[in-house]
């Protein structure tokens, strides 16, 4: 064990974009059956890093070393003839082909598509990770399309898995689903390369860590032998703040009422909103808990307006029923909305960080005179935002996707912040962020909510929702538990409320 | 079988503006084998092409005659296809426009009118466009009906309704039976700008189109709508756009400036209503808007570029004695190279093989 090579040595990497140095002399070897972890905070490099050892991304400097030879990969493709795979952060599926097409698009050879499906069923439940080849893809959950994901890179055999961030977006059931599909990889002698901003999971799964902060590395480490708080702090070069917990019993005007909202399922395996009713007032946060796909892209899609609620009555806004207004006449009135889905939904991919400024605040923020955009006040109010909330950006106005992930979900919050809405409604407002930035947005949204305003929280995250929310709900089913004040809810009162225990039919 | 394409992953800016480049020199290169091929001196056909229009007062006006209709309806077809709507119906949209405009221009024919006759001429050719283009939008916004096919089949319909015109109710009474309406009255047609020419106020009206269409497009939030839809449906529904609502309004801008420029053809340069009145401008514009990158001021030099090859492919046809139809050929090879270089360039093509699930 200890004379065999690793199997993948990274050597002095370098990458710029233009003045920004993402990578700068990156050295990371990892041995064959192992775990690896890749940490740092949100702009480090680490999707840079393994975009390059992936062949996506050309270096400027260094070398790859495989099995002990040099090897210049110059294309995914390349890549996995070595042996790489790949699962992005962003997921890179094509949402109108089936689960197999999907698969077989990755695939070099040309095997028939049946063949290819068969394969893959018989794969995926080998690995526990059961799929249906003949689903469509927009039909999938998240956690789903993550499956197809992996099992897209599974089916090619690969000695190197790399997962850029695989568990922000899944639920707890789902990331125990997928620790065990990785112990099983690494009892086969494969190795991964791991990402993620979730340090326990990282220090209960890796057995070796390389941290980047700001594209140079600062530390290899065994994280089982380190704390979440040490390693948190070899990253940030500093302690994370820890945020005011306060949970106060709101006394405020009702700032959003929602009575009686019912809803068809927004596509064909969506679930309808039952009988949904809340209040929430000025001065609080509200945490809606869930397992992902129980009815919370429906109630995101209903509070903001982009599926009107069939009465004008079933949601009221500051006094004014809203049911039938659209997202704009919403915001006129105060209110702002964060989506999950950072790029495509909250953000268009290819549109600069100004365009994207207007894209939700047109109608509120003053951007247009005669008729014509102003470009210096769209410029002011993106610098105001990057200020506050750090987003670390290569050049002044770069496009969404070319902000790292956790930086442009620093970006879609910070938006709407800026604007001091009296509502917010945020889907997942950590995803993907580091430890210090989800602190920073955490504060942002509790003090916004002292200042006055109502925050409405969807979230998976339990954690993140009992640190922030004054009360909670469930949402399973399609159907709303009636709120709780935080300090009554545990863990597993909450747990079984997600499982669908002790909900009213 | 499926044919697939993945956009790839980094598509460098210098690689946008290559790409029109290099798909004008393989044509070029394409040119010049098939004027050997039949017969002529590949230098003298690639001169009398592209160079000769350029040479004199005469032939710098006709290419600007050319190219206005061609930069109007292009600069349309961009905003539509920047939005993904496909009209491709511009042909019969110019010739809704002609026929409204020449309208007003035969029932006057032989009184005098005011100054108001030429404004009303244009602005009816401009609401007959839209109103055409609308034929389409609400077929796709309401019954889901593709607006390819729509708007192609409905040229015909444009082109046999004018046929019918000027053959029976708007035939000129004094024309021995050609078909083809009065000549307009002198105040019904497009004032020249320059002595030796055609050149007539409709390139200064292109002009400004194409100006305000940069504007429109670059700085006002309607620009960025349209953009926005076509770059990320989802994301144009999050900043509260209608996707219905916009289709709606891309077709019709498209529309009116088709019927724009051909009521500026009709009054300007043929001067009269006949079946020939365009030479298929509404689909040689769909090249014209692609070679510009679907941007105006692209679509302003892809139009002048056009328009040479068209009077390049006159002089051709009278010195040469190559056949006008090498000038179709020529544009088609153009279009082809503009497209094959745009998706080698930009996407990747699989393969996918076996039965679809
Ligand atoms: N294509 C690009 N063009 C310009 N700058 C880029 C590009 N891709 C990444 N960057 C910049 O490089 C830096 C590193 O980005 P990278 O995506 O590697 O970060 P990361 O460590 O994966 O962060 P996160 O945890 O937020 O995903 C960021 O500042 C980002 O803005
Ligand atoms: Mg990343």
């Amino acid at each position: 064990m200890q004379a065999s090579p690793p199997l993948l040595a990274v050597e002095g990497i370098t990458k710029r974009f233009g003045a920004l140095e993402a990578n700068n002399a990156v050295d990371l070897k990892v041995a064959p059956g192992e775990i690896h972890a890749l940490l740092g905070e949100n702009g480090a490099g680490k999707s840079t890093l393994v975009k390059i050892i992936y062949g996506l991304l050309r270096p400027d400097a260094g070398r790859l070393v495989w099995r002990g030879a040099p090897v210049a990969v110059e294309s995914p493709r390349a890549a996995r003839a070595l042996g790489i795979g790949m699962v992005f952060q962003h997921f890179s599926l094509f949402e109108a082909l089936t689960v197999a097409e999907n698969v077989a698009l990755a695939l070099d050879g040309s095997a028939p598509l049946d063949e290819i499906a068969q394969r893959l069923s018989e794969t995926s439940r080998a690995y526990g990770l059961p799929l249906d080849p003949k689903r469509e893809v927009w039909r999938l959950s998240v956690g789903e399309r993550q499956r197809v994901e992996i099992m897209r890179c599974l089916m090619q055999d690969p000695s190197l898995l790399i997962l850029d961030e695989p568990t922000s977006v899944l639920t707890p059931q789902e990331a125990e689903g997928l620790f065990a599909t990785l112990a099983r990889l690494r009892a086969e002698g494969r190795s991964v390369l791991y990402i993620s901003h979730k340090l326990d999971e990282v220090r209960r799964i890796c057995e070796a860590a390389t941290i980047l902060r700001g594209g140079q590395v600062v530390a290899h480490c065994d994280p089982r032998a380190e704390t979440a708080a040490s390693l948190a702090r070899m990253m940030m070069g500093g302690d994370v703040v820890p945020i005011r917990h306060d949970h106060i019993e709101a006394q405020g005007p009702v700032r959003l009422a929602v009575s009686a909202l019912s809803l068809p399922p927004l596509h064909a395996h969506g679930i309808a909103l039952a009988n949904i009713n809340l209040e929430l007032r000025a001065g609080e946060v509200l945490g809606i808990a869930g397992v992902a796909g129980n009815g919370q892209d429906e109630l995101f899609a209903a509070l903001s307006g982009e599926e009107l609620a069939p009465h004008d009555a079933a949601i009221v806004m500051d006094g004014v029923a809203v049911g039938r207004a659209g997202i704009n006449e919403r915001r006129r009135r105060g209110a702002a909305f964060v989506p999950e889905e950072r790029l495509g939904h909250g953000a268009a991919p290819a549109m600069r960080l100004t365009e994207n400024a207007l894209l939700s605040g047109h109608a509120t923020n003053g951007f247009l005179r005669y008729g014509l955009v102003e470009r210096a006040k769209l410029t002011d109010f993106v610098g105001k935002v990057v200020r506050a909330f750090d987003v670390r950006k290569g050049p002044a106005d770069p496009e969404a996707r070319a902000l790292s992930g956790g930086n442009l979900q620093k970006f879609v919050i910070g938006r709407e912040i800026a604007r001091k809405p009296g509502l917010l409604v945020v889907a997942q407002p950590s995803w993907g962020v580091d430890a210090g930035a989800a602190a920073t947005i955490r504060q942002a949204l509790m003090d916004l909510a002292r200042a006055g305003s109502a925050v409405l929280v969807i979230s998976q995250d339990l954690d993140e929702l009992l640190e922030i929310s004054d009360r909670l709900c469930v949402i399973f089913m399609g159907r709303l538990s009636p709120a709780m004040p935080t300090a009554e809810a545990t863990r597993e009162s909450l747990g079984l409320l997600m499982g669908g225990a002790g909900m009213a039919a | 079988m499926k044919l697939v394409m993945e956009k790839r992953s980094e598509t460098p800016i210098s690689l946008m503006l290559i790409s029109p480049m290099i798909a004008v020199a393989l044509t070029m290169i394409s040119a010049a084998i098939m004027f050997a091929l039949l017969g002529k001196d590949p230098v003298a056909a690639l001169q009398t092409y592209f160079l000769d229009p350029l040479s004199d007062s005469w032939g710098l006006q006709e290419v600007a005659v050319k190219a206005t209709p061609l930069v109007l309806i292009a600069v349309g077809l961009a905003v539509c296809y920047r939005a993904k709507v496909w009209n491709i119906g511009a042909e019969g949209q110019f010739l809704f426009g002609a026929m409204a405009g020449g309208y007003v221009a035969i029932i006057t024919h032989g009184s005098t009118q005011g100054p108001w006759l030429l404004p009303v001429m244009l602005l009816m050719g401009a609401m007959a466009g839209a109103c055409f283009a609308l034929i389409p939008a609400l077929l796709r916004t309401r019954f889901g009906a593709n607006e390819i096919l729509t708007s192609l089949m409905l040229v015909y319909v444009a082109e046999l309704l004018l046929d019918y015109l000027v053959r029976g109710p708007w035939r000129d009474p004094a024309g021995f039976n050609m078909p083809n309406s009065v000549m307009f009255e002198p105040e019904a047609t497009l004032p020249l700008l320059m002595a030796g020419g055609r050149l007539n106020i409709g390139t200064p009206i292109m002009i400004a189109v194409v100006l305000g269409f940069m504007l429109l497009m670059g700085r006002t939030l309607k620009g960025f709508e349209i953009r926005l839809v076509g770059e990320a449906p989802r994301a144009a529904r999050f900043a509260g756009f209608s996707e219905t609502g916009l289709v709606i309004t891309v077709f019709m801008i498209s529309g009116a400036l088709a019927g724009l420029a051909g009521v500026l053809e009709a009054a300007g340069t043929v001067k009269q209503l006949q079946p020939g009145i365009s030479p298929g401008y509404g689909f040689t514009a769909i090249i014209v808007a692609f070679l510009g990158r679907l941007n105006p001021i692209g679509c302003l030099f892809a139009g002048i570029f056009i328009a040479i090859t068209f009077i390049g492919g006159e002089n051709a046809q009278i010195m040469l004695r190559l056949p006008l139809d090498a000038t179709r050929v020529l544009q088609g090879l153009l279009l082809f190279f503009v497209l094959v270089c745009d998706s080698l360039l930009l996407y990747r093509f699989r393969l996918l093989r076996g039965a679809a699930a």
